[in-house]
């Protein structure tokens, strides 16, 4: 059983909770942070820029021009195929 | 243009698919174990009994695993609509701009607030403070799911906007009909009772495999009456909230509720299909093939579900796009032929607006908008060439949505079993029944994206409902590069998922009285 320590004795702040929480975690929450990361560089770092860019932020400067593009789109994607 | 083709709507929609249905793997399971948890951690606080602190430790272990690894995978849904349903991401933008917004700063931010506690602060802050910390991590996944429920349900049932010709977009008017509409907070309730219901299949899972091993066997009673009390509580609100959820399709969306029954031709006083088997031999929506090999039948439980009245006319495929019948306002549906026509007014009059607005000529624009408005309820039907576009995948929907329900009717029943055998019997050797509990967990995902299917599938073309359906929605990219993108996130969410079954096993075979994860 754990020692349950006495709150009103020790006063913890949270700056504290977090620094030995950090640095005492086990080899598998160093393992889920490091996927957790990983995950995260590959989607904001390399699948965002690379493969996802914001079709109308990137061809467009302003919202005037974004609306004129979608209005066209819209406009002309109900004409008929050759 | 040789750019916007028919397979990179489709490969959009296969990406979207796939990017949500493994996002969903994830997301009951916090959700669920969250309340599972919490209820354990209440219990240690009640009763001072460490053998619930031990439970509690547990099985946050394993919901740190699936948070860790299934954060954030939500956002490549996002960065899809700017890529890949730019029209749309425009068209909706303030709409789901808001309940979005509303998701990421408070309801995720509460989340992962409260985990850091939650993990780091046993003996560091006082039972109660933990014990909150706890509930609010439960609590603020379920807000996090509430808002993204919101946006969703707006796309089966637009309310609260009004367009705007000048800008091309959906402009919120009433938040809290955005936020509180019928179908948004029943389809919350459904979702979240569904995600419980993951949540305490896998409790149950888990503790029938201890069973079955002979380990930790006080530890894996307790857990299973827990997640069979919550599993029963699931899955009979999941029927409640599933009855509410069959009357306001049939209310805002008749053909997802034609297309869950296989039903072409409609009736007065419907009956509910409760097992049947659809003919492959229907091709068309108005042949004459019979549409059914068999079925068997509840008398007039679909009048009863979808318009509370044992007698109401329930429309058929053959109605909804033949129009004609009297709609539940009193009112007459039109056809498919009349709201195409419409559709087609609306957007020639979106065009027209623009040009008279350049021209300088406000009158003329004044007009255009009139008739926007007078057929934009019909906009999206100018889309569509013909009466079979405006239908879903039938077999898909109809399929997923009887093996939906008998799923959720055979967990009312398990977990009635189960708990019967935990209170009344002895469990512990009833080796049959951990086996059963062990190989029920798969059904309880399945039962889970089935749910989505019936929904999503169900709705199509629409991207949002009658309005806007998915080739309108969709950028005007190359296949190919959607295509490269799909395969990326294939490998990118197996490989995460693999790894997340391989830690998650590694840390249930450890067991409860591991210290495994300290933090």
């Amino acid at each position: 059983m754990e020692k349950e320590i006495d709150i009103a004795e020790k006063k913890y702040n949270w700056f504290t909770m977090f620094w030995s929480g950090f640095t005492s975690m086990s080899s598998m929450s160093k393992t889920l942070w490091i996927v957790a990361i990983v995950k995260l560089v590959i989607m904001f770092f390399i699948l965002k820029p690379f493969f996802f860019p914001n079709v109308l932020e990137t061809n467009y400067d302003n919202d005037a021009d974004k609306a004129e593009h979608v209005r066209t789109e819209l406009y002309e994607k109900v004409q008929p195929s050759e | 243009m040789d750019l916007l083709s028919a397979s990179a709507v489709n490969w959009s929609r296969a990406q979207f698919a796939l990017t949500a249905s493994y996002h969903w793997l994830f997301v009951p399971l916090t959700i669920g174990l969250g309340l599972i948890m919490a209820i354990m951690e209440s219990l240690y606080v009640k009763t001072g009994d460490e053998k619930w602190k031990n439970a509690t430790k547990f099985w946050q272990k394993i919901f740190g695993i699936n948070f860790a690894i299934g954060i954030a995978t939500g956002i490549i849904l996002e960065f899809q609509f700017g890529t890949n349903w730019s029209n749309y991401s425009w068209f909706v933008g303030d709409i789901f701009g808001a309940p979005f917004a509303i998701e990421g700063i408070l309801a995720f931010f509460m989340e992962a607030t409260f985990v850091s506690i939650m993990f780091f602060g046993w003996n560091r802050v006082s039972k109660k403070m933990h014990l909150a910390s706890t509930w609010l991590v439960f609590v603020g996944a379920s807000l996090s799911a509430f808002w993204i429920l919101v946006a969703n349900a707006w796309m089966q049932y637009p309310i609260g906007m009004e367009f705007n010709p000048e800008s091309v977009r959906n402009e919120m008017v009433d938040f809290w009909a955005v936020a509180f509409s019928p179908v948004a907070y029943n389809k919350f309730l459904h979702t979240t009772f569904s995600c419980w219901a993951v949540g305490a299949a896998f409790v149950v899972a888990i503790s029938g495999w201890y069973l079955l091993k002979k380990r930790h066997t006080d530890f894996a009673v307790k857990s299973m009456k827990i997640g069979s009390l919550v599993g029963l509580v699931a899955f009979v609100m999941l029927a409640v909230t599933g009855d509410g959820s069959a009357y306001h399709v049939a209310q805002k969306q008749p053909m997802k509720l034609a297309a869950m029954e296989g039903l072409y031709e409609g009736k007065e006083g419907a009956g509910l299909v409760a097992v049947g088997m659809l003919n492959p031999a229907r091709k068309n929506y108005n042949d004459e093939v019979d549409p059914y090999i068999f079925k068997i039948e509840l008398p007039k439980l679909l009048s009863l579900l979808g318009y509370r009245d044992i007698n109401a006319f329930v429309p058929g495929i053959v109605d909804i796009v033949d129009g004609g019948y009297t709609l539940p306002d009193g009112t007459t549906s039109l056809s498919f032929q009349e709201r195409k026509e419409r559709g087609l007014k609306a957007i020639q009059a979106l065009a027209d607006y623009q040009v008279a607005k350049e021209e300088g000529r406000d009158a003329d624009a004044a007009n255009h908008e009139i008739i926007l408005r007078e057929n934009y309820a019909h906009f999206g039907y100018g889309y569509l060439e013909t009466e079979e576009d405006m239908i879903p995948n039938i077999p898909l929907t109809f399929y997923s949505f009887h093996l939906m329900v008998m799923i959720g009717m055979y967990f009312i029943l398990f977990f009635m079993v189960m708990l019967y055998f935990l209170y009344k019997k002895d469990m512990v050797s009833n080796r049959w029944l951990q086996y059963v509990a062990l190989w029920s967990l798969p059904l309880a995902y399945l039962a889970s994206q089935l749910g989505w299917v019936v929904a999503e599938v169900g709705r199509q073309p629409w991207t949002i409902q009658d309005i806007l359906p998915v080739q309108a929605a969709s950028s005007a990219i190359s296949a190919q590069n959607v295509a490269t993108t799909f395969i990326l996130f294939a490998v990118l969410f197996t490989g995460l998922l693999i790894a997340e079954v391989t830690i998650m096993v590694k840390q249930i075979k450890k067991g409860p009285e591991s210290e495994g994860l300290k933090a």
